[in-house]
């Protein structure tokens, strides 16, 4: 069981409104979206459910226990994968679990291996493409014992052909461990394509602006992708997004 | 070791030159070898005086280990402290700055009044000129800690201490070395003054006597010593960083380009 709750959250700095009123929730199992122009504050709110600082007002709940400044409640995918260089891959795959407690090695093996990067597992970092990179980067957010997991803009920074293919592997894996995923990203498609929900931000200060049910049934292919209804689908989030 | 011989050829034959230039004009312009022995004369002292001056290697070798340990060992600590008590920071960096500012000429006297002859004011002396590039270069390196790995981590939950020990200490070791490369050469240095001051044996007692009964070739033969010895010691200690640092550090940027080389 994990499920967020976001209620009335409000934050500034200084003068400036970066967050206001903002409420969301997501459900147990459920892969939700955050879709916002940048510099919408994206990244504050995802510091607010990191515990790394505090809303001015409003509450955050996990499970319906309040985590206000509470660190270590979620797992996290940054959007550089952010590994440490002086550790191989197998090291850095179970830090995660590694900062909350003791770790299995063999599970995160097997993951290493699920994910493609057999053979990588004494390799650095830099060794790695950055799609392998952005890979052991959400295999350590999945080996992290918080079901909840966040995940900012974790494609961004990869070419087209890297992005699909990250895309379907991440939906893969997520219908295997049906996480709670609050996913940020600035792209329509790959919101549609990945989300069961998408909440769309306003420009600063950022307030929930418009919320979609994704209606395409799962396990999807990229076959989606250049289908009328998805195309059609896509001009009405565009749509709102501009408004 | 053909790239030592590329890379090394044009250093060594400077030094070749220069040693030609020296033996020429003391031969051409009859220097008296007290004033400016020609190399040819240092490298017999060398060679035979080996008997006078090995007794005294030993112990400037024990003094430059002991202190450089000594001396590497309190600047860690002083960088850590400083680091994550801001406190300590704001009070005792300023003290650290003006303890730099005391030539250790103008402070061994000082010391060897404190302390005697011994061991103690000598390590002393070592200490105070090693721990200062140490302190300095790890600090940097702490604060140099790449943002993205520092945001992770505080995101997933670490702790202060975690944080240090996970993140910002593995990732200043490379500046803890670049003080310690310093710091090595320095020890040598610092264990000569100190012997300078009082000592019955060391490189530095063997210069002593050597320049006041104008010896001038044995002093050189002391300075060839210093030098080798510093040189040793930075090679070691660029032996133990290349055994222990194997990773690379982040560049700008080439995180994701990386792989393709």
């Amino acid at each position: 069981m994990s499920h967020l709750i976001i209620k009335q959250i409000n934050k500034s700095f200084g003068n400036h409104a970066v967050l206001k009123n903002l409420s969301l929730t997501v459900n147990d199992g459920e892969f939700v979206s955050i879709l916002g122009p940048s510099g919408s504050g994206k990244s504050t709110l995802f510091r607010l459910i990191g515990g790394i600082s505090l809303p001015d007002n409003g509450d955050i709940y996990l499970n319906e226990v309040k985590i206000n400044g509470r660190r270590g409640s979620i797992s996290y995918m940054p959007q550089s994968p952010a590994l440490l260089p002086w550790r191989n891959i197998l090291k850095n795959v179970v830090l995660g679990a590694e900062l909350q407690g003791p770790y299995d090695t063999k599970i995160a093996l097997q993951m290493i291996e699920r994910a493609g990067l057999k053979g990588y597992e004494h390799h650095y970092p830099h060794e790695l493409s950055g799609g392998m990179q952005q890979r052991v980067s959400f295999i350590r957010a999945l080996l992290s014992p918080q079901k909840f997991m966040c995940l900012d803009e974790p494609f961004s920074a990869l070419d087209e052909f890297t992005r699909l293919d990250m895309q379907k592997w991440l939906m893969d894996v997520w219908s295997e461990y049906r996480r709670s995923i609050l996913f940020v990203t600035h792209n329509i498609e790959e919101a549609i394509f990945l989300s069961d929900r998408i909440i769309i931000l306003s420009e600063r200060p950022a307030t929930v602006k418009h919320e979609f049910v994704i209606p395409f049934p799962r396990p999807r292919h990229e076959g989606l992708l250049l289908t009328e209804e998805f195309l059609h689908f896509k001009k009405k989030v565009y749509e709102k997004m501009q408004k | 070791m053909k790239q030592l011989i590329k890379k090394g050829w044009r250093p060594v034959s400077v030094i070749i030159l220069f040693i030609i230039v020296w033996e020429v004009a003391c031969q051409a312009f009859e220097i008296p070898t007290w004033l400016l022995p020609p190399p040819s004369d240092i490298w017999n002292e060398a060679i035979n005086g080996w008997g006078q001056y090995s007794k005294h290697i030993s112990s400037t070798v024990q003094l430059a280990v002991v202190g450089f340990l000594v001396g590497s060992s309190i600047g860690i600590i002083v960088a850590i402290l400083l680091y994550l008590i801001p406190f300590m920071r704001d009070a005792f960096y300023p003290v650290l700055i003006i303890s730099q500012n005391i030539p250790v000429i103008v402070s061994a006297p000082l010391l060897i009044i404190w302390f005697g002859f011994g061991m103690l004011p000598k390590v002393i002396i070592i200490t105070l000129v090693c721990f200062f590039p140490i302190t300095i270069a790890a600090l940097d390196g702490f604060r140099q800690t790449n943002r993205d790995l520092l945001h992770y981590m505080q995101m997933a939950g670490a702790s202060k201490l975690q944080i240090f020990k996970k993140l910002e200490w593995p990732h200043a070791l490379p500046a803890v070395f670049s003080g310690l490369k310093i710091s090595a050469t320095y020890s040598v240095m610092g264990a000569v003054i100190s012997e300078w001051l009082g000592a019955n044996k060391g490189i530095g007692v063997y210069m002593t006597l050597a320049s006041s009964s104008f010896r001038t070739d044995r002093v050189f033969v002391a300075i060839i010593l210093v030098i080798i010895l510093s040189l040793l010691f930075f090679s070691l200690i660029v032996y133990i960083e290349k055994k222990l640092v194997r990773w690379k550090p982040i560049e700008e940027g080439n995180a994701h380009e990386s792989f393709n080389h």
